[in-house]
C-alpha cells in the first residue's frame, strides 16, 4: 500500500509513502496577493495557474511573466497532445518551460514556479525558475515568504502522511508565512492532484485563519510584549 | 557553496561533488546529482549557474553520444575534453556558460585522465583538481597526500578527509556530498558523505 502526497504554496510540498501499490495523491497550497509596488492590487489573485486538468503551475516573482509563460506552456503541452496522441509528462512539461526560460536567460524575466501534476508515472513535482534552474523534488517553497513556510513545512512533513494532514500542513505553512512576511497575504488555496486531475480543496482568508488558530489573543507569541 | 574535487590514480579517477541545489540563501534540495555520465567510461562533474550547468552538460553529452552513433566509435576522454573546451570557448564571446567542470574518463590504452576546466575555457590535465572555496583547503591537503601508486581505497579516504575539512572550516559548507569512481569496469557511485 502506497500513497503520495504533495502540497504547495507560495510554497509547496509533496510526499509519498511506503512501497508498491496504487494510491497516489498530490496537493498544493498557496497564498494569493498581488502587489504593485506598495499598493496591494488584489487579495484574491489566482496564484495557481491551471495549465490543463492535470497540470498546475504556481506563481512567484513577476506576475505577468508567470501568467504569460505558463499560458504559453499550456499551449505547448496541448500541441504535444495533438501531435503525439497522449498527455505530456510532468517531467517533459517542466523541461519545455525550462528550455523556454533558458532562451530568455539574462533578459530580465523573473519567475519562480513549481510545476505539479499527474502523468503515466504517477505524481510529479518540479521547481523551475527564470535562471532556467529545474529540479525534481518532494517539497518546495518559493517566494518572499518561502523561508517562513519552510520552517513549518520541514517540521511537519513526512512522506507517509495522510491527505487531510498534508492539506492542513500546507495551509498552516502559508498562514504562518503570511503572518511573518509583510508582503504575503490574502487567501490560501490548496489544490489536490490525483490520477483524475487536480481539484481545489481549500480557499481560506488568512485573516479568518488567524482567528481560527488563535481564538485568544493572549495565546499568541507576540501578545503582551511590553516595552517596559 | 559548490565543491568539486578529482583525484587521478594509476588505473582510476575519482570525483567528489556536493549534492545541494541552492536558490539564493535557501537549499532547495540535498540530493542533486552534479556528476553526469557522458558515456560508459566518462564522467563530468559540474558546478556553477544552475541553468547553464545542466544545459551545457546535456549539450556535451548529447553530442558525444550522437558522434558514437554516427561513426560507430566513441571519443576518447582527451577528445571529449578538447571538444568541450572548444564549445566553451565558442560560447565565451557570445553567451557564456558560467560552468566549471571536471572531466574524468578511463580509456583503453591511455588509462585514466582528469581534466579541469573553468567557464573561461581554460583547460588542464591534472592529477588532482578542484573548484569552489572548499578546494582551497583541500587542494593543499591532496598535494601532500597524493602519490603515484594511489589505490582506490586510499583515494576514497582522501575524499572523506577533504569533506571533513570542508565541513569543519568553510562557513558556507554544503551538507551532503557524493563520490564516484571510474576505472576499466566503468563508473560507480562509491558513497555519499
Amino acid at each position: 500500500m502506497s500513497r503520495y502526497a504533495l502540497a504547495f504554496v507560495n510554497i509547496n510540498m509533496l510526499g509519498p509513502a511506503s512501497s508498491l501499490c496504487l494510491l497516489f495523491k498530490t496537493w498544493t497550497a498557496l497564498s494569493a496577493r498581488a502587489s504593485m509596488g506598495t499598493y496591494i492590487s488584489s487579495q484574491t489573485v489566482k496564484k495557481v495557474i491551471e495549465i490543463n486538468p492535470y497540470l498546475l503551475g504556481t506563481m512567484a516573482g513577476g506576475a505577468a511573466d508567470c501568467q504569460f509563460w505558463l499560458r504559453n506552456l499550456g499551449m505547448q503541452c496541448r500541441l504535444y497532445e495533438l501531435k503525439n496522441g497522449h498527455r505530456i509528462t510532468v517531467k517533459a512539461a517542466s523541461k519545455l518551460l525550462a528550455n523556454t526560460l533558458f532562451g530568455y536567460k539574462g533578459m530580465g524575466l523573473s519567475m519562480g514556479t513549481m510545476i505539479a501534476g499527474w502523468d503515466v508515472g504517477g505524481p510529479g513535482l518540479y521547481y523551475v525558475d527564470s535562471d532556467a534552474q529545474r529540479t525534481k523534488g518532494q517539497i518546495f517553497s518559493v517566494g518572499s515568504g518561502s523561508l517562513y513556510a519552510y520552517g513549518i513545512l520541514d517540521d511537519g512533513y513526512n512522506f507517509d502522511m495522510e491527505v487531510e494532514d498534508a492539506i492542513e500542513l500546507g495551509q498552516r505553512s502559508i498562514y504562518h508565512a503570511t503572518y511573518r512576511d509583510a508582503v504575503s497575504g490574502g487567501t490560501v488555496s490548496v489544490y489536490h492532484v490525483t490520477k483524475d486531475g487536480w481539484k481545489k480543496v481549500r480557499g481560506a482568508d488568512v485573516g479568518d485563519l488567524h482567528y481560527k488558530y488563535y481564538p485568544d489573543a493572549d495565546q499568541h507569541p507576540t501578545y503582551g510584549a511590553s516595552p517596559l | 557553496m559548490e565543491y568539486l574535487m578529482g583525484i587521478k590514480g594509476k588505473d582510476f579517477v575519482m570525483v567528489c561533488s556536493d549534492t545541494s541545489a541552492a536558490q539564493q540563501i535557501i537549499t532547495i534540495k540535498h540530493d542533486e546529482d552534479k556528476i553526469i555520465p557522458i558515456d560508459n567510461h566518462k564522467l563530468m562533474a559540474t558546478s556553477g549557474e544552475p541553468g547553464d550547468r545542466v544545459m551545457f552538460s546535456e549539450f556535451i553529452m548529447a553530442n558525444v553520444r550522437l558522434y558514437a552513433l554516427r561513426f560507430g566509435a566513441s571519443l576518447s576522454t582527451k577528445a571529449v575534453a578538447n571538444f568541450t573546451r572548444s564549445e566553451m570557448a565558442k560560447a565565451l564571446r557570445q553567451k557564456p556558460y558560467q560552468t566549471n567542470l571536471l572531466i574524468a574518463g578511463f580509456d583503453e590504452g591511455a588509462g585514466p585522465s582528469l581534466y579541469w576546466m573553468d567557464y573561461l575555457a581554460t583547460m588542464h590535465s591534472m592529477n588532482i583538481a578542484g573548484t569552489g572555496y572548499g578546494s582551497y583547503f583541500v587542494l593543499s591537503m591532496f598535494d601532500k597526500l597524493w602519490h603515484r601508486d594511489l589505490s582506490q581505497d586510499e583515494a576514497f579516504e582522501m575524499m572523506k578527509k577533504g569533506v571533513v575539512e570542508v565541513k569543519a572550516r568553510l562557513v558556507v559548507a554544503p551538507s551532503a556530498f557524493q563520490v564516484k569512481v571510474i576505472d576499466k569496469d566503468g563508473t560507480r557511485l562509491l558513497g555519499k558523505l
